[in-house]
């Protein structure tokens, strides 16, 4: 019967096109492998009960489809069957969840010995801010924002003046070290986006949002804006350089501090030892 | 069992329920323009939804071939393109899905459904469409105006969408805004109808537990948008307000294109809260009357009791008063407390229970059942396929952390379009060939009903497919063109050219179909009162198309749930819900 | 967002209630004929137009348990700075509750079939409406003035807004109330009336809950009565 092999291809089809289609998830570079084997468990228990209803629907077109003189059966509900149904679903239902938050749990628990690092999104560029020496962020406030101050930071807090201020350019971390990322945005909703991290935040105009994770290996990222953010949403790139710490060091050293570019000289600039602490 | 004795086969003598004060047209204009008859209220949202949906079909192949094919067509730019997916969401999802099936169907099948002569307030009725007109062309108008419309995405999350790095700040958003306004009030007059018309004008005997699915599907949905349409309604007027009145109710202190703004210390959270209270129930707002729909397409055409009735019954009262617990699952990403994630994850994925439950007394209503394929059970068989397919990609990202990497991705796109585009539209067309006899008089056109299946249902299945694992690669949502990035290898770009083929090909099916209720209108085959043989009340009216007042001099009585196909021991294969067991019995032996 | 999910809660309450005296477990399959319709002979004894307003209020409810629900929200945030609310606001309450009080009294004189005492109700609940509102724009006025407009704060703009929408409910409620008491000046049929005039009345009590509450919200009662719950909770 036509109509049931054809719905039965519908699924040996999309299982096919599962397992050997090219295009599937880029190589993780981050700590959140957890993610990955949790959306690998939720394909594998909707994958088996999308089979099981197709192939239960075609076996019914097949075999019940209407002949000459055929009567369907009376049969208005069976709660025992109903019931197994249920009790069934909630069970694969807690099986997809119950990792699911464990999993969120890591997610949303910062460990204590990550680095903070802030990203600052607005139309259309990305820029970075790392603490100085001090490991610590100054304050910022998005009404300081002047050409000389393009992120907005409080000149007045000493916290600071020795924050590395990253613009045009891209974001270099330590591999293996886990990093906070602190996500502020000066004009519309931003999302700092990268694939190969798994992880994403959205970044609101007026608050800072975060999220953490350690990259787990050394290669050249894209960032991507992942919230519409206007015209040029899809050209708001930018690249995250995961490397060893010390080649992350001596990029550092390159780098200009806040003071520096806002011409308040009374700090130094920001002297990185790989011994420092 | 609760048998009550009858004197005669005709039954109890009917009774006037609810009474409604008919109004009688006196011209052409009060019949056919300016009608109060909700069955010509029912055409007219119908012709108008499915009007502008063109429009949103014609938007997303200009954003196929965008896709499929970057660059290679001048007159598609990046402001273009959001301005398309802008159009395209909000059109399909509010004027197109929730006007036709609440508008369109509602008004076409409840009266007839239940009972009832007409809608309960048949003038307040004839408003609604007309405000829903006046939305609807103030939405088209968007078109024209210097700026075009908004590219906001159908979310219009501010501050984005009300600043001028987004495509139509001037005018597209305000106007924009304004005719969703229009569209609640629109909505809630007909709204009021409905679900008065469910509570009070049921005829005799017809108790709730009588009713057919499609009546318990629309009815919910109906008193889920009531509540729902409001936080859209506030969330609009606030934003409006921002965006002429310079208030802060959303707008944080910004800096727009280098020049700090008036704006301060408003939250775009608070939007996107209003946004979503209103936006999750729209899903089940535009998936329950398609679970009722479908529940008595199935029914039906399979000659079969639909299976689990009261199950499937507390499963729509179940969705719809969960549904107002999980909106926050669109926002796990949205930088909210982390901790709402482990409350909404949980409350959205304990609502896939009864959503599953639904889809296996479907397929068990299949189970030695008597199955007719014709065209609308071929669109029930595609629906179940699409939706199970959708609803399961769903429980990918209800689950707040497998939400993270995929959430704003092509596998959002792919899932929605699955579980609330492609699937309700299933039943859009079943429900259309099942009831096109009963509003024309006239069979729609078989040859080219099935041709009009397969392609959309094939096709579309293509197109939404594959799509999940463009986002599975990582790629984004919204994004004209994906350009140069290291994650996403060249054949990526063919299959979205694959992909943008499939749905042009899907949309040239819909003029096919759209010929065919031309077509049949004069040429169909004359259908008849009740072509499918269906038990319940809108097949059993005296003429067809069913006349002013649907039911000639009496109101029927009814004797029977909605659902007795096959019954063992009597004469034909089913028993019209108006009819008296001592006919029946008369016909023969009694259960 | 809790006052809305309250207010759902609450409507999702009475639906539940109706629901469970709708026989929702039977098994219809094996019940016929019509005796099993609970609404008995007549159908339901409630006019649709009456249940068709209980339906409207649960919408203007929801819309206005959104507003609270945002209101709260915003207040959250740093820049709030409460406005100084106008000793007319108090006068101008007292006057909507005599306008509810005056529309009770027409709505009791219909049903003895006292048309004098009903028209009398009627003005009199018509007028002072008309005053409430001249009042609120005397408000809008007064604080102009005094220089909170409506943009240079969130609580003013939550207070143009609120007053705003609650103003509208009055005036869509006063044209019902205008072809009502047309009616009655017309001489129509009593019968006909009540309806007309109870709906009138239950909106018009709608009305002044709803307005009661949004003072509570405004003079920041409201918290104070969330906080003393809290210390009783804890």
């Amino acid at each position: 019967m036509a109509v049931a092999l054809i719905l039965l291809l519908v699924a040996v089809a999309s299982v096919l096109f599962h397992l050997y289609s090219p295009w599937w998830w880029t190589p993780i570079a981050s700590n959140w492998s957890y993610i990955d084997h949790t959306i690998n468990l939720t394909f594998w228990i909707t994958g088996a009960v999308f089979c099981a209803v197709i192939a239960f629907m075609a076996y019914c077109v097949l075999r019940f489809h209407h002949t000459e003189g055929r009567r369907a059966h009376y049969n208005p509900e069976n709660k025992k069957l109903e019931w197994w149904l249920s009790i069934g679903t909630a069970i694969g239902v807690v099986a997809m969840l119950a990792p699911g938050l464990v999993v969120w749990h890591q997610f949303v628990t910062v460990p204590a010995d990550a680095t903070d690092v802030e990203v600052v999104g607005q139309q259309w560029m990305w820029s970075y801010r790392l603490p100085g020496k001090d490991g610590r962020l100054g304050t910022s406030d998005a009404r300081l924002i002047s050409s000389d101050n393009p992120l907005g930071l409080n000149p007045n807090d000493p916290n600071g003046q020795d924050d590395i201020v990253v613009q045009n350019e891209d974001l270099h971390l330590p591999v293996g070290k886990p990093v906070k990322v602190l996500l502020r945005s000066i004009d519309v909703l931003h999302d700092f986006y990268v694939p190969e991290f798994r992880a994403k935040m959205d970044m609101i105009p007026g608050s800072v949002t975060y999220y953490w994770l350690t990259p787990t290996r050394t290669g050249t990222f894209d960032v991507l804006c992942a919230e519409l953010c206007g015209a040029a949403h899809a050209q708001m790139r930018s690249k995250v350089v995961v490397e060893e710490e010390k080649e992350y060091h001596a990029w550092l050293e390159r780098q200009h501090t806040f003071a520096a570019l806002s011409g308040q000289r009374n700090v130094a600039k920001a002297a990185y030892k790989t011994d420092s602490e | 069992m609760v048998d009550i004795p009858f004197d005669e086969v005709a039954g109890v003598p009917p009774a006037e329920v609810g009474e409604v004060e008919l109004y009688h047209p006196h011209s052409w204009w009060t019949r056919y323009v300016f009608s109060q008859d909700a069955k010509v209220i029912a055409v007219q949202y119908s012709i108008t939804a499915m009007s502008i949906g063109m429009v949103a079909l014609v938007l997303s192949w200009m954003m196929r071939l965008q896709l499929g094919f970057p660059g290679t067509f001048s007159f598609i730019d990046a402001n273009q393109y959001l301005q398309f997916i802008t159009m395209h969401g909000m059109i399909m999802v509010i004027y197109l899905l929730t006007a036709l099936f609440l508008g369109g169907f509602g008004n076409y099948l409840i009266p007839l459904m239940v009972g009832a002569r007409d809608m309960v307030f048949p003038y307040v009725n004839m408003l609604s469409y007309w405000v829903y007109l006046l939305a609807v062309l103030v939405l088209a108008a968007t078109f024209f105006v210097p700026g075009g419309p908004t590219g906001a995405g159908w979310t219009l999350y501010p501050p984005q969408a009300i600043l001028s790095g987004t495509p139509g700040q001037d005018w597209g958003i305000v106007l924009m805004l304004a005719s969703l306004i229009l569209f609640i009030i629109g909505f809630t007059m007909g709204g009021l109808n409905y679900v008065v018309t469910v509570l009070q004008a049921r005829t005799r005997g017809m108790t709730l537990m009588r009713m057919p699915l499609t009546v318990w599907g629309i009815f919910t949905a109906t008193v889920m948008a009531l509540l729902a349409f409001p936080a859209l309604f506030v969330a609009s007027v606030m934003l409006l307000l921002d965006r002429l009145l310079g208030t802060s109710f959303f707008m944080p202190t910004l800096v727009e294109m280098g020049q700090l703004t008036k704006y301060g210390g408003g939250s775009p959270i608070l939007f996107q809260h209003l946004f979503w209270f209103f936006g999750h129930p729209e899903v089940y707002i535009v998936a329950l009357p398609a679970f009722g729909i479908i529940s008595d397409l199935i029914s039906t055409h399979a000659r079969k009791n639909i299976f689990g009735y009261r199950m499937m019954v507390w499963a729509i009262v179940a969705i719809g008063a969960l549904s107002f617990v999980v909106w926050a699952h669109h926002m796990y990403v949205s930088g909210m407390h982390p901790y709402f994630g482990f409350f909404f994850a949980t409350t959205t994925l304990i609502i896939a229970i009864p959503t599953a439950i639904k889809v296996y007394n479907w397929v068990l209503t299949l189970w030695r059942g008597d199955i007719h394929l014709t065209v609308p059970m071929l669109f029930a068989l595609g629906f179940i396929i699409t939706f199970v397919n959708g609803g399961l990609t769903g429980l990918f990202l209800g689950n707040v952390v497998v939400d993270v990497p995929l959430s704003d991705t092509m596998f959002v796109v792919a899932h929605f379009h699955m579980v609330m585009g492609i699937a309700p539209i299933m039943a859009v067309f079943g429900g259309i060939y099942h009831w096109y006899p009963k509003v024309t008089g006239r069979m729609l056109n078989d040859a080219l009903g099935h041709f009009h299946f397969w392609v959309t249902f094939i096709g579309a299945y293509a197109v939404f497919f594959p799509m999940h694992y463009l986002g599975l690669l990582g790629m984004p949502r919204r994004y004209h063109d994906i350009g140069e990035t290291a994650f996403v290898p060249a054949s990526a770009h063919d299959l979205n050219a694959f992909m943008s083929v499939a749905a042009l090909i899907v949309g040239f099916a819909q003029i096919v179909f759209l010929f065919n209720l031309v077509w049949s209108l004069v040429k169909g085959k004359e259908a008849g009162g009740n072509p499918w043989r269906a038990t319940s009340l809108e097949w059993q009216t005296p003429e067809t198309p069913p006349g002013h007042g649907n039911w000639g001099k009496e109101l029927p009585v009814v004797y029977r749930w909605a659902y007795d196909y096959s019954v063992p021991g009597a004469a034909r294969d089913f028993i019209p819900q108006n009819e008296p067991p001592a006919r029946v019995a008369a016909q023969g032996a009694h259960p | 967002m809790s006052a809305i999910v309250l207010f759902i809660a609450t409507i999702a309450a009475i639906a539940g209630w109706w629901l469970s005296q709708q026989r929702l477990a039977a098994k219809p399959w094996l019940e016929q004929g019509v005796a099993v319709d609970l609404r008995g002979d007549r159908g339901s004894s409630v006019p649709a137009a009456k249940i068709g307003l209980g339906v409207f209020l649960a919408v203007v409810g929801s819309l206005f348990a959104l507003l609270i629900s945002a209101y709260s929200m915003r207040t959250t945030m740093v820049d709030w700075r409460d406005l100084p609310l106008p000793k007319l606001l108090w006068f101008n309450t007292g006057v909507l509750v005599i306008s509810s009080v005056a529309l009770q009294w027409a709505l009791m004189a219909a049903r003895r079939d006292d048309n004098e005492g009903l028209i009398v109700g009627l003005l009199i609940g018509g007028a002072s409406a008309v005053m409430f509102l001249t009042g609120q724009l005397v408000v809008w006025q007064q604080l102009k003035i005094a220089g909170y407009v409506v943009a240079s704060n969130p609580a003013n703009s939550f207070f143009y807004l609120i007053t705003a929408l609650h103003g509208l409910h009055v005036t869509g409620g006063l044209v019902a109330l205008g072809r009502t008491t047309a009616k009655v000046w017309r001489g129509a049929p009593m019968a006909q009336l009540r309806l007309s005039i109870e709906l009138c009345t239950i909106y018009w009590h709608f009305l002044l809950l709803v307005w009661l509450v949004l003072l509570g919200l405004l003079t920041g009662w409201t918290d104070n009565f969330v906080d003393i719950c809290r210390q009783l909770l804890s």
